[in-house]
């Protein structure tokens, strides 16, 4: 029995134990699943945005030779549309529905109509994949083109194609928050009042492991095991099975493995690992499929797309008293698992931000497009949200002539614990947001860098500076909560602690680690509350085989929700451990203590049972307290009493090259207050990456559609992606502001560079461009070709 | 028509009937089974299949098997000799300079060949020569830390 570790790990850098298989090519990922017997399946899709099906010629594919079977629409009798997850209905009394969720069918392969470009209709199952792609380019679709409607604001205008009967005018919903005849007041009252169209672009999440997926149906035993790339496999299994497929939920085992990347795009239950997981229990053979690129483009899930009317009322001195926002959420062509949330509840409740305000009213109108489906996609809504308060906020300050800065330090909350309910439904539960900024505003030395900027615009040269103070919601979330609010599903998570005879440790938790490093923070929490050797902990996720049940990974979710359910394994594991120990000891279980790494009489360490031997007897229980159980192993499931908001600062310096539209970021600073920190390292890579997301919307990237419906930007040729010599290295700080809602205080680290970035970046080229008489961007990416065109035209109105 | 393809791959030698078609990496990844080097699009630009064929750091979804007969190629398997992490890939780690750890293969190969180029990059060196090599995870920053601490570690050698 190794001795009790000293030193406690949370809070420490430690390096990553999953690390050493990445480095050396021995991690496994999906389509590294390589079986016997194994099929290999291309789907046929559409190239049409919109077109309906005449006919769909599979002969000459099917004789092609290593063709094992193809599959239509038609051939999937008794299966049933893909699962929209969240309901916006009134009879539901879902609050703000103003018109009812239009939930339309959604099938593995259409069969009637194929409604956006990469719309599977058949699929092509072979012994080879090559054998696989020259099968499917024999089948012989027979289209009929229709009228297309791609652009957000364009979907509700008379005369718009239109995509499902159960939605007329292509609305999928309209819903509001806040008080409306309240914020009309508080704009009658105004001394200023500004108005910005605000539009948040189409992006692509851009996991760099394409998605896949192996199904396997074995006939001797009825077992379906699905690997796929999945953020939370047991939603996919409950998904697929009562849902969609109608099989036994535990006949069927969903592994996600070494999972490269998600940013939400995993989450969602695809037509794909539906149709193989169908095909492979049709074929009784294992069925492999995984996307290229471009067919990640055209069907993973995109991300925003909304475009927003914005208006702000201020006081003279220059308080917030009102917001309203109008906005259109483009959802796509059909309704993604959990798509109806993130424009509504994830969007709208935001819209306080940091600050106090008078009154608020949001109205949301979700569309439906010829174009790919829209969900979650990294922040998902609160991003959408922070960009509109923090570019409106700014123009408000440069309507009144006040400096940014200064107006935001006027408005912040005050720094609270406990509870501060804002006008939009939630309350915020704990802050001190004028701490991070001020902490930022520190860093950068703003007042210097302001003379420096006068100085410098003096020579012609354009630089600004952009701010961002952001807040979010993660921790997600109280399913009582959620439930009203319209969610299929609870939100807690499960973890289950396996104490082995020896004393080494197994932990199951149902969170996934795509990247964000379970294997190595929840053993710091297991290693700390044991007080044992972290290298005797083994964290084990992404199998439905192996884990209770899980919620899974997205929402900044599993430090603070799965890491309290493994935290309150842990702490009944102790409890038992008492018992057992005090019963050797001949002494009270209430009068015992666990510390050190062993059970010991409060106060009395020579009195005391290792925790190894406390393990070896609850297995080996010859000397055991009467009528308690054999066995050292604890199962429990979080719920959590509260969503965590963590917040923060960013800001960013850029220099514009006026004669190109280039812009070059010089400065990039983020002060984040995310709770308690298990393990800075990895926060601090993870705050790196988000910010490297919401830049890369700032300046680079966009899902740009044709008015035909095709995607312009399909590949990573078009669509551009961060580069590393397009980035600086990001100066980084935090302030701590624990949450009361856990035991650890943690609120959640996954989201908050992607949400706070954009808008700090888009500041900042508003403000390098002011000198020209520029005061908004409406559109991003701020390309360089966009970015001259803006340039040009502000020249040309002086 | 299959054609006979003959490498050298991590220092073993391989020999099998392909179709011209056949893609390196899928030779690499299917036939031969080497499953680190990794396929993120099929436009060459994300860098995850990079390896080294002869000596030079190639993506290998843009290269036919057969165009590889009589290559010595070396994969992410082949880098750590006799148990022991080449230099970049202690710096990957020392400085969690990967997240998901799909584009690291890719990552490591380019920077190996990086640093036998140029053994002192700068930072600016370091991220012009990632250009090639895509990562959504870690916004770059500890990716060139990692390189710059392999650059020290090679250096002390």
């Amino acid at each position: 029995m190794a001795s009790a570790t000293e030193e406690r790990l949370f809070g420490k850098s430690i390096k990553r134990r999953e690390d050493p298989r990445f480095i050396t090519g021995r991690g496994t990922y999906v389509d590294d699943v390589k079986l016997s017997g194994l099929t290999y399946a291309v789907f046929v899709r559409s190239p049409h945005a919109h077109a309906r099906i005449r006919k769909i010629d599979t002969s000459a594919a099917s004789r092609h030779p290593g063709v094992v079977a193809v599959f239509t629409g038609q051939d999937m009798t008794g299966v049933n549309s893909l699962p929209c997850g969240w309901d916006l209905r009134k009879e539901k009394n879902i609050p703000g529905v103003i018109q009812d969720l239009a939930m339309v069918p959604h099938m593995p392969l259409t069969s009637d109509a194929a409604r956006h470009v990469g719309d599977p209709v058949a699929v092509v199952i072979a012994d080879s994949q090559a054998a696989a792609v020259d099968g499917a380019e024999k089948i012989v679709v027979d289209w009929q083109v229709l009228p297309a409607v791609s652009a957000t604001e364009r979907a509700g205008l008379a005369g718009a194609a239109q995509l499902h009967q159960g939605a007329p005018g292509n609305v999928v919903f309209r819903w509001e928050i806040g008080d409306r005849a309240g914020t009309d007041q508080a704009f009658q009252e105004a001394a200023v009042t500004v108005k910005k169209r605000i539009v948040n672009q189409r992006l692509v999440a851009n996991a760099m492991e394409p998605r896949a997926c192996v199904a396997r149906f074995e006939e001797a035993t009825g077992d379906l095991t699905l690997w796929v790339t999945s953020q939370n496999p047991h939603v996919h299994r409950l998904l697929m099975c009562a849902f969609v497929l109608g099989i036994p939920e535990h006949k069927v085992r969903v592994i996600a493995p070494d999972v490269g990347g998600g940013f939400g795009s995993k989450v969602f239950l695809y037509n794909e690992e539906v149709v193989c997981s169908w095909a492979s229990r049709r074929l009784k053979r294992p069925v492999r499929w995984t996307a290229t690129r471009r067919e990640a483009y055209l069907t993973d899930a995109h991300g925003r797309d909304h475009v927003t009317d914005a208006e702000i009322a201020l006081a003279r001195d220059g308080r917030i008293l009102g917001l309203r926002v109008r906005t259109t959420a483009n959802l796509g062509a059909y309704l993604s698992t959990f798509a109806p949330a993130i424009p509504t509840f994830l969007y709208g409740t935001l819209l306080n931000g940091v600050y106090t305000m008078g009154a608020i009213h949001c109205e949301v109108t979700g569309v439906f497009t010829n174009t790919t489906v829209v969900d979650a996609y990294r922040g998902a809504g609160r991003p959408e949200a922070c960009y509109v308060i923090e570019r409106i906020v700014e123009a408000g300050a440069r309507a009144l002539g006040m400096d940014v800065a200064d107006l935001r330090r006027k408005n912040f909350i005050p720094k609270f614990s406990g509870a501060y309910q804002t006008l939009v439904a939630v309350a915020y539960d704990s802050g001190d947001y004028a701490a991070s900024f001020d902490r930022m505003l520190q860093m950068l030395d703003y007042r210097k860098f302001r003379t420096e900027q006068e100085a410098a615009r003096k020579q012609g040269k354009l630089i600004g500076i952009g701010f961002s103070a952001y807040i979010e919601a993660c921790s997600i979330a109280p399913s009582k909560l959620v439930g009203a609010l319209g969610a299929g599903a609870g939100l807690y998570e499960s973890g289950k602690v396996r104490v082995h005879p020896t004393g080494m440790v197994t932990v199951y938790t149902g969170s996934h680690s795509h990247g964000q490093g379970h294997e190595t923070t929840f053993a710091q929490l297991v290693a700390d509350e044991l007080q044992i050797p972290i290298e005797q902990v083994e964290i084990v996720h992404g199998d439905t085989g192996a884990i209770p049940f899980g919620m899974g990974t997205y929402g900044s979710r599993s430090g603070s929700v799965g890491g309290t359910a493994i935290l309150m394994s842990l702490n009944k594991i102790k409890e038992k451990g008492k018992r057992i120990a005090a019963h050797l000891l001949e002494a009270s279980p209430q009068d015992m203590e666990y510390a050190n790494g062993q059970f010991q009489v409060k106060g009395a360490p020579g009195k005391a049972v290792p925790f190894g031997a406390v393990s070896l007897t609850a297995y080996v229980p010859h000397n055991y307290p009467e009528g308690l159980e054999p066995g050292l192993e604890e199962t429990s499931f979080y719920d959590p009493s509260n969503f965590c908001f963590p917040f923060g600062a960013h800001a960013c310096v850029v220099e514009v090259e006026p004669d190109t539209g280039q812009v070059k970021i010089l400065r990039y600073l983020a002060v984040d207050d995310v709770g308690n920190v298990i393990n800075p390292m990895i926060v601090d890579g993870m705050v790196h990456g988000g910010i490297a997301q919401g830049v890369g919307q700032a300046l680079w990237e966009g899902a740009v559609y044709d008015d035909s419906g095709q995607l312009v930007t399909g590949s990573m040729m078009d669509y551009a992606l961060p580069k590393a010599d397009l980035l600086p290295m990001y100066e980084t700080d935090r302030t701590v502001t624990p949450t009361p809602v856990n035991p650890m205080g943690v609120k959640g680290a996954g989201e908050t560079g992607t949400i706070a970035a954009t808008p700090a970046v888009v500041n900042a080229v508003v403000d390098a461009l002011a000198p020209l008489g520029v005061d908004h961007i409406e559109t991003m990416p701020l390309t360089p070709e966009r970015v001259w065109k803006i340039i040009q035209a502000a020249k040309a109105k002086r | 028509m299959k054609l006979p393809v003959t490498m050298t791959i991590n220092g073993q030698k391989y020999s099998h009937e392909v179709e011209p078609r056949l893609l390196l990496v899928h030779y690499i990844r299917e036939t031969v089974g080497l499953t680190g080097t990794h396929v993120g699009c099929d436009t060459s630009q994300c860098g995850a299949c990079t390896i080294l064929m002869d000596g030079k750091a190639v993506k290998c979804c843009t290269l036919f098997a057969v165009q590889a007969d009589g290559a010595n190629i070396t994969t992410i398997e082949g880098l750590a000799k006799n148990g022991e992490l080449h230099p970049i890939q202690q710096g990957f780690w020392e400085k969690h300079g990967l997240q998901c750890g799909f584009c690291t293969p890719g990552m490591i190969m380019t920077s190996y060949q990086m640093l036998e180029r140029y053994p002192q990059p700068s930072e600016d060196l370091i991220r012009h020569q990632l250009e090639g090599n895509l990562c959504r995870c870690t916004g770059y920053h500890n990716i060139v830390k990692a390189i710059q601490w392999a650059a020290e570690h090679m250096a002390k050698k």
